[in-house]
Formats: C-alpha cells, sequence, structure tokens
C-alpha cells in the first residue's frame, strides 16, 4: 500500500499553510493599524456582528473574529443571500423540548435577531436566541434591550446564564446533512442500479466514477487494516468516507445549499468517532481485551501499570479521530474566510485580487483536504477496528 | 470553547442521520456494489484462468502433435530402412539363385554334352570297329589274291583311316 502521496501531499500542504499563515501574520500589524484609521467607515460591515459592539468591547469596527465564528457555528437561519430583510433567508424550523413539551414554530419568529432581543413567545413560553443558542427569555429586558442575563467568568468571557430547552431544530448544519443524505441515497442506488443492469459488464456514467473510489476504500483502506474480514466492515467505511468526503466538498461550495460547516461541526465528528469506538469495543476479540487488561510478555507491576494507559488508548483514539477531522475542517473554513476578510480589514478594493487569489488557493487546497480528511477518517476507523478484530498468532 | 461543546439536538439529528444513512446504503447500495463488484472480478479471473488453461491446452496439443509427426517420421523411415533392406535380401537371393540354377544348368549340359560325347565315341568306336572289320575282311580277300595289292589296299585304307 502506497502512503507516500498522501504523506507528501500532507507535508506540502503544511508547508503552504505555513507560508501563508506568515505572509497573513506580515499583513496584520499592518491590517490593525489600517483598520484603526477607518474605524468609522468600518460600520458598514459590521452589521452582523452587532452584538459585539453591543458590548462596546471592540470599537475597531470590523469584528474578524466573530464574523467568522458565525460563519463556521451552526444557525437557525439559512442565508441564501444578502442580509436579514434585504436578502433572501431560509427559515428553519425549530423544535425544543421544554419544560410543557414539544413547540415547534418557524425561526422566523425570531426576526434574524442573535442577541436575545426579540421574544418569540409559544404555547405560553417565552423564547429568545443569542449566539445561535434559544434560551427561556427573561420577564423583562436589560438596559441594551436583551432578555438574557449575563455573567462574566474568570476568564472575563460573557456567559448567559439563562436556562434553555432541548433544541432539536432541524439547524443550518442538519439541514444541510440532510441534503447530503438525500443526495448520497440517489447517487448510491443509481450506482447499485448500473451494478445490476450490466451484471458483469465494464462500469458507465456515475457508476464509472465511483468504482474506481469504492475499490480505492477497498483495497487500499480496508484490505490492508482488516484483512480478510473487511467484508463485514465496507458498508460502515465506505458510508463513512463518501459521508464526510461528499460534506466536506458541499461545505466547500460558498452558495446555497453548501457553506454549512456540517464535517467541522464537533457534534458530527463526535457521532462518527463514537461509532467507530463502539465497533472497536463491541467487535473486539478476546486478544484486544487481553491486550488491554492484562499485556502478555511484561512483568505484572508493568502490566498493573499498563491497564489505566491501555484504557486511556481506547479514548483518545476516538477523541483524536473527532478532533482532527473537526480541526481540519474548521481551519480550512477559518482561512478562507480570514483571506476573504483580509478586504474588511483593509477596506480597500485593491486588497480584493490578492485575498481572492489566497483564497481561491486555499480552497484548491481544501479541495484535497476533504478528499485527504475523509481518507484519514476512514483509514483510522479501519485501523482501529483493525487492532480490535486481528487474530494474533 | 463554544466550538467543542457539542449541542444535544445535532448529536442526536446526526447520531440518527448517519444511523439511517448506514442503513440505506447498505441495504440499497454497498451490498448489491460489493457484489457486483465481487462477482465481475470473479468472473474475470475465471475468464483468465480458463484462458490460460486453454493456452496450456493448446500448447500441450501442439508439442503432442510434434511428438506425433516425429514419431511419424521415425516409423516411416523405419519402413523405408526395412523396405531396402528386404529388397537388397530379395535381390541378393535372386542372384545367388539365379546363379545357383546357372550353375546347375551349365553342369547339367556339359554333362548331357559329356554323354553325348561318350555316345559319340562309343558310336565311333563301333563304327571303327565295324569299319575295321570291313577292312580286315577285305583286306583278308584280297590278299588271298595278290600280294602286293594286299599290301596297297592296307596302306590305302591305312590312308583313309588317318584322314578320319
Amino acid at each position: 500500500m502506497d502512503y507516500n502521496r498522501v504523506f507528501v501531499s500532507k507535508v506540502r500542504r503544511l508547508i503552504v499553510v505555513f507560508a501563508l499563515f506568515s505572509v497573513f501574520l506580515g499583513f496584520r500589524t499592518t491590517a490593525f493599524a489600517q483598520a484603526d484609521s477607518v474605524a468609522a467607515q468600518g460600520h458598514e460591515v459590521s452589521a452582523p456582528v452587532a452584538h459585539a459592539e453591543e458590548h462596546g468591547k471592540e470599537e475597531k469596527g470590523f469584528d474578524i473574529t466573530s464574523f467568522i465564528f458565525h460563519h463556521i457555528s451552526d444557525s437557525h437561519f439559512f442565508t441564501i443571500w444578502g442580509h436579514g430583510d434585504h436578502g433572501l433567508t431560509l427559515h428553519l424550523p425549530i423544535i425544543l423540548w421544554t419544560d410543557n413539551g414539544l413547540v415547534t414554530f418557524s425561526s422566523s419568529a425570531f426576526q434574524f435577531d442573535d442577541a436575545g432581543k426579540v421574544v418569540a413567545e409559544k404555547n405560553g413560553q417565552r423564547f429568545v436566541i443569542a449566539h445561535n443558542k434559544i434560551y427561556y427569555a427573561n420577564a423583562a429586558a436589560d438596559a441594551h434591550g436583551s432578555y438574557v442575563s449575563h455573567v462574566t467568568d474568570e476568564k472575563g468571557e460573557e456567559k448567559i446564564t439563562n436556562a434553555r430547552p432541548l433544541d432539536f431544530s432541524v439547524t443550518k448544519n442538519v439541514f444541510s446533512m440532510l441534503i447530503s443524505i438525500v443526495v448520497l441515497v440517489i447517487i448510491f442506488t443509481a450506482v447499485a442500479a448500473g451494478y445490476r443492469k450490466r451484471a458483469g459488464k465494464s462500469p458507465k456514467g456515475v457508476q464509472s466514477f465511483f468504482e474506481p473510489i469504492i475499490l480505492f476504500v477497498r483495497d487500499d483502506i480496508a484490505r490492508p487494516n482488516l484483512g480478510h474480514k473487511y467484508a463485514a466492515f465496507m458498508p460502515y467505511l465506505l458510508t463513512v468516507f463518501f459521508f464526510i468526503w461528499f460534506n466536506n466538498m458541499l461545505g466547500l461550495v460558498p452558495f446555497f445549499p453548501g457553506g454549512a460547516n456540517v464535517t467541522g461541526n464537533i457534534a458530527l465528528t463526535a457521532v462518527l468517532a463514537v461509532i467507530t469506538y463502539l465497533i472497536t469495543t463491541f467487535k473486539g476479540n478476546k486478544h484486544y481485551w487481553k491486550h488491554i487488561f492484562w499485556m502478555p510478555g511484561v512483568p505484572v507491576p508493568i502490566k498493573i501499570f499498563l491497564i489505566p494507559l491501555e484504557l486511556m488508548g481506547t479514548l483518545t483514539k476516538p477523541i483524536a479521530l473527532a478532533i482532527r477531522l473537526f480541526a481540519n475542517i474548521t481551519a480550512g473554513h477559518i482561512l478562507v474566510m480570514s483571506l476573504l476578510c483580509l478586504i474588511f480589514i483593509f477596506n480597500s478594493y485593491a486588497v480584493a485580487p490578492a485575498s481572492i487569489f489566497f483564497a481561491v488557493f486555499i480552497g484548491l487546497i481544501e479541495f484535497l483536504v476533504a478528499f485527504i480528511q475523509a481518507f484519514i477518517f476512514t483509514i483510522l476507523s479501519a485501523l482501529f477496528i483493525g487492532l480490535a478484530v486481528e487474530e494474533h498468532h | 470553547m463554544d466550538l467543542l461543546v457539542p449541542e444535544i439536538g445535532l448529536l442526536a439529528w446526526n447520531t440518527i442521520s448517519f444511523l439511517v444513512l448506514v442503513f440505506l446504503l447498505g441495504k440499497f447500495a454497498w451490498k448489491p456494489i460489493m457484489k457486483g463488484i465481487h462477482d465481475r472480478e470473479k468472473s474475470i479471473d475465471e475468464a483468465l484462468n480458463k484462458a490460460e488453461l486453454a493456452r496450456q491446452e493448446m500448447a500441450r496439443l501442439s508439442s503432442q502433435n510434434e511428438e506425433l509427426m516425429k514419431q511419424a517420421r521415425e516409423e516411416r523411415d523405419q519402413i523405408l530402412k526395412e523396405a531396402k533392406t528386404l529388397k537388397d535380401s530379395i535381390v541378393n537371393e535372386a542372384k545367388t539363385q539365379a546363379q545357383t540354377e546357372g550353375a546347375k544348368l551349365i553342369e547339367k549340359a556339359r554333362i548331357e554334352i559329356e554323354n553325348q560325347k561318350k555316345a559319340a565315341l562309343a558310336e565311333l568306336k563301333g563304327q571303327v570297329s565295324a569299319l575295321s572289320l570291313d577292312i580286315a575282311e577285305r583286306v583278308l580277300r584280297s590278299q588271298l589274291d595278290d600280294k602286293a595289292k594286299q599290301q596297297e589296299l592296307v596302306n590305302n585304307l591305312l590312308k583313309d583311316v588317318e584322314l578320319n
């Protein structure tokens, strides 16, 4: 099996990212200096980050951090274009499990508010939304017109103290993921139909596009790690691979229905990692457990010493799996957004060509990363499962 | 830190959706796809194996043919050789037989000639003796007449005899 090209591309990617990062850092000092001087004009672009100004923390105009974080986090609105009332927004359904049972309503009830200022009243309960999270509203608004109460914790961060209902809303991430599921099912049932129609013949059309990738998953990911037991885990590995890859790609599409940061959300990567963890735990044979609880071939004190380490090892593997995918995809989104934000930081059209050039360049790398991360998640899952089901001699 | 704390709603949706996806794809996509690929690979392998077998069979047949040809050639050579020996022996035998036959004939002819000669000699002897007797008779008769004449007669007779 040839991992070499993966490593080479990884190394190249690191070089590129570091190079760009140093360039970016070089820009930053001047950028903020300029941002200071243009603070007055900065207000046109600061609308999405109203809350930052509201607290009076960021007086520099353009708050790049909250702008980017707004883009990479989940949302109850799916903006198709424009902003607020001036654009087109898909209002996603809000489904809450409250103290008084199930409550559902459209997110249009919040009127694009994200600072806890608009109260939506349903079934005799009052809700507000702040930082994309839904809270039970206070009886009265505070001095800023907000219906949530804040405390400042020891790190100086403001925390909202209001109670939250259980939020099972179809958010932007859920919506995007459901689309990806529908598309994946349509594509792969079409591929499967190709195999039924042209049994034993060479593949055609969409079938011939996906067959090499399916074979890649089978021959380069599953077989080397799982040996002859690979067949039982193929459905999971193939699903994980294509699910992650497709959602990574969908996240790179800047317009509807893309743009959601599905695979860059810890909730998704954690679910996938937990499933891998459950498979290794329940499919693990007695050799696997023996190596954890009573490592053969070492003295007894070491055996005892190794038990907590090995147990921790079983947990760190899925945690690393979840964090790796989440961090890689989120980092990619942050990088592209940061490069584009340079235009607003400089507040000049002159920066746009360079900024867009770098953003497109990083975007192309992200296409590679989309594949590599899907590959890495799948191969590590296969490796962990392979270690658990491996036959010892 | 907000990024690292998963939302319970998202967790629920993700878990359910992903499990449904695994189930749907597993049942309606991966199963027929893997089966299709597996079957096709098997049929390709089989076809290749069959081709290889056919090739070996061909090679075997052609080497067998070669062998047969060689054998046939050897057999032909053998037969030709045998025929030649046979021919030689027949010719030799015929020659010897002819010679013996010839020799026999010659011998026979010789014996015949000898016999004829003997017979002729015997007859000649008889005639000579008869002639002698005749001469003797005539001599005796003329003796009786004239002595000189008798002598002459004898001489003449003897001359005749010598001529004979």
